[in-house]
């Protein structure tokens, strides 16, 4: 990724197919300055998250619900300490153990409804933008009435009301926080994809006779689908907060079925009172990082392929040379 | 041009007429949304607590024993009149809930608001004008940051330093037991009674519970209008009038304040409307972090009681309040600008 689009012929024969990868990435492999750090350190902070959720069992010192070990049970409100770096909190388990499991939990719960409220969102904006007419009105009415309801009284109703159903795991978050989420991305998609419909290169392929789905999964859907990645990094920086919020008031995961950041914020707020800062600061501050992380690859992104934000590196052009009049040197 | 004030008139019509099928959507979708659930509501809310035939009694009272779409009609025909009922666990008219706690969180809001304009036109504005400096970058850290902090770990860490550690600031309810229990109630909202009443100690007293909650809220807030703000200034600085200006020689200074900032806050106003739902949102957990008895609160006590008739009269008003305020913000981007029309 270090040479920006454009280079020599022969680079260029070598790397042929994977040259629309390459285009698509070409902005970020441009991005300069505070926006390439930003990007950089955004997804450095990300890794390390999922790195801790995919090793949980070896880097844990404890399960998330272990109140004792050796026989012994673990003090109460224990305030950080060589056993336990991070204290312990009113049920005697170990914060930092919790902190860990929990990275799992966030991190399961959105890829789950990053994944439903995509393969929702995207087709019927799809869908709803190429066709227009009724569908298209009435879909727009109903997703602009799921847009302006307040979100979280919106997730808190349905994982209210699934709780009696399925239970309050993983499964019901992450429909409270999909249900959330489809508007969005049928809005960004059903937008562009009208803008897209008339265009020259849609309307030559409908010329030729092409069916409707094809045009679609052909011709509009690549055009669009670039608005995603950006949009969906956001979108899981929002997801956190949502799942944390829910949590927060008890309408997040089962405190027997996995260890939930939200949750254990929630349960510090009666130990504030006390002065005892280790039960709430270092969950709330697992939250804030997950979430900056994920912010500044989102922003990072949006920024690089965002033509009105964007901004190339500029270089001095070597016009007695004969290389190439696009080279930039950086 | 002649024909502006009928065009903005019918805009205003036009959005409206547009706003009942919102209103229409809105208020089935709350109806299915409580009535998926299982067993009626008298039983959710009493159910093993109350014998049978006194929950019988109570659903044929409550016209629970009548067909769905009776009860459906019924329901539209009640939040037509403004009525939404009462709580089926403590019999409390919503009006009520809405009037007194209603009150509690207006203020809150209000008050956050206030804070979050402040701090984020500032940054949002030095950020955009000083782009990829020291100060851009602390801004957009500080944006990010702000944006990334829950309001009830900001609201916990707040409570931790100034109520706990340096003692500076109460850290729940709305005002001291005494102020409550003396203050003469004209609106419920504390800091506008205590000022009709002329009681300055309970006003500085309602101020001082009001501090902690309102900034938690409106810092967390803040951070929306940071990035949109900046961002804005960008764009606007790479406008062709900017550059018009510019090259007419006017000073940069006054193209900066007087062509650049003016035109980039005018996005302000709908986002602040947008934000109302954000607001709304943050409420309920400030709330539910500082004990203020806000209507967010009820709400989430409500659900714990399991009372849906509390609960969907709460929402329906949440929803009205947040249709209310995107008409006013599309009426008032119409006034201000005329290529804004149907």
């Amino acid at each position: 990724m270090s040479t920006p689009a454009g280079m020599g012929p022969s680079g260029w024969r070598g790397a042929r197919r994977l040259a629309g990868v390459r285009r698509a990435f070409a902005p970020v492999a441009e991005a300069r300055g505070l926006t390439r750090s930003m990007l950089w350190l955004g997804c450095a902070i990300t890794l390390v998250f999922v790195a801790i959720a995919l090793f949980a069992p070896v880097v844990a010192p404890y399960d998330f619900d272990t109140f004792e070990a050796d026989g012994s049970r673990f003090a109460q409100l224990e305030a950080p300490s060589w056993d336990h770096p991070m204290g312990t909190n009113v049920q005697s388990t170990d914060v930092l153990s919790r902190i860990i499991w929990g990275t799992r939990t966030e991190l399961k719960v959105v890829l789950v409804s990053l994944l439903f409220s995509i393969s929702i969102g995207v087709p019927l904006g799809l869908l709803s933008g190429y066709f227009g007419g009724k569908l298209d009105r009435l879909l727009v009415l109903f997703m602009d009435a799921l847009f302006v309801f307040p979100f979280l009284l919106l997730a808190i109703v349905i994982a209210f009301l699934l709780a009696d159903r399925v239970g309050q795991g993983i499964l019901t978050a992450a429909i409270a926080i999909t249900a959330v989420y489809i508007p969005l991305y049928f809005r960004v998609v059903r937008n562009h994809t009208i803008s897209i419909r008339e265009e020259p290169f849609v309307e030559a392929a409908r010329a030729l006779g092409a069916r409707p789905f094809t045009i679609i999964r052909k011709y509009v859907f690549f055009n669009v689908v670039q608005n995603v990645p950006p949009l969906a990094t956001l979108n899981a920086a929002d997801a956190i907060l949502t799942l944390a919020a829910l949590g927060f008031l008890g309408y997040g995961i089962q405190p027997t079925q996995g260890a939930e950041w939200g949750y254990d914020v929630n349960r510090a707020v009666s130990d504030a009172a006390s002065g005892i800062w280790w039960t709430g600061l270092f969950p709330g501050l697992a939250i804030v990082l997950l979430v900056v992380g994920l912010t500044l690859v989102g922003e990072g992104l949006s920024e690089t392929m965002n033509p009105v934000l964007r901004k190339r590196p500029t270089g001095t052009v070597d016009f007695s040379s004969d290389s190439g009049s696009e080279a930039a040197g950086s | 041009m002649a024909a502006q004030g009928t065009s903005l008139r019918q805009y205003a019509l036009t959005r409206l007429a547009l706003v009942i099928p919102m209103v229409f959507i809105l208020l089935t979708l709350v109806f299915l949304l409580m009535r998926v659930a299982p067993g009626d509501p008298i039983s959710a809310a009493l159910g093993g607590r109350v014998p049978k035939e006194e929950v019988e009694k109570l659903k044929a009272e409550l016209g629970y024993d009548r067909p769905v779409y009776v009860q459906y009609a019924d329901y539209l025909a009640s939040v037509v009149r403004l009525d939404f009922g009462e709580a089926i666990t403590d019999r409390r008219p919503i009006g009520d809930i809405i009037k007194e706690n209603g009150a509690a969180t207006l203020e809150l809001t209000f008050y956050a608001m206030v804070v979050a304009l402040v701090v984020g036109v500032t940054f949002g504005l030095l950020a955009g004008r000083y782009r990829d400096t020291w100060i851009d970058g602390g801004g957009r850290l500080f944006g990010i940051v702000v944006y990334a902090m829950p309001v009830f770990f900001l609201g916990l860490m707040a409570q931790l330093l100034f109520g706990s550690y340096l003692g500076w600031l109460p850290t729940s309810d709305r005002a001291s037991p005494i102020t409550q229990a003396t203050i003469e109630t004209h609106t419920n909202i504390y800091t506008i009674d205590t000022l009709i009443n002329r009681d300055w100690g309970a006003f500085v007293d309602s101020v001082e519970h009001l501090v902690l909650p309102a900034a938690t809220l409106g810092l967390v807030t803040a951070g929306v209008f940071i990035r949109l703000i900046r961002v804005n200034v960008i764009r606007t600085m790479k406008d062709d009038y900017i550059e018009a200006a510019r090259a007419r020689g006017v000073d940069e200074r006054a193209v900066v304040y007087h062509h650049a900032f003016k035109n980039a806050l005018v996005p302000v106003i709908t986002v602040v409307g947008l934000t109302v739902a954000l607001l709304l949102s943050g409420a309920v957990l400030t709330e539910t972090t500082f004990n203020w008895p806000g209507i967010g609160r009820t709400l989430i006590l409500y659900l714990q009681n399991r009372d849906y008739t509390a609960v969907q009269g709460i929402i329906v008003v949440f929803a009205l309040v947040v249709v209310a305020a995107s008409v006013i913000i599309d009426f008032v981007n119409a006034y201000i600008d005329p290529r804004i029309r149907y």
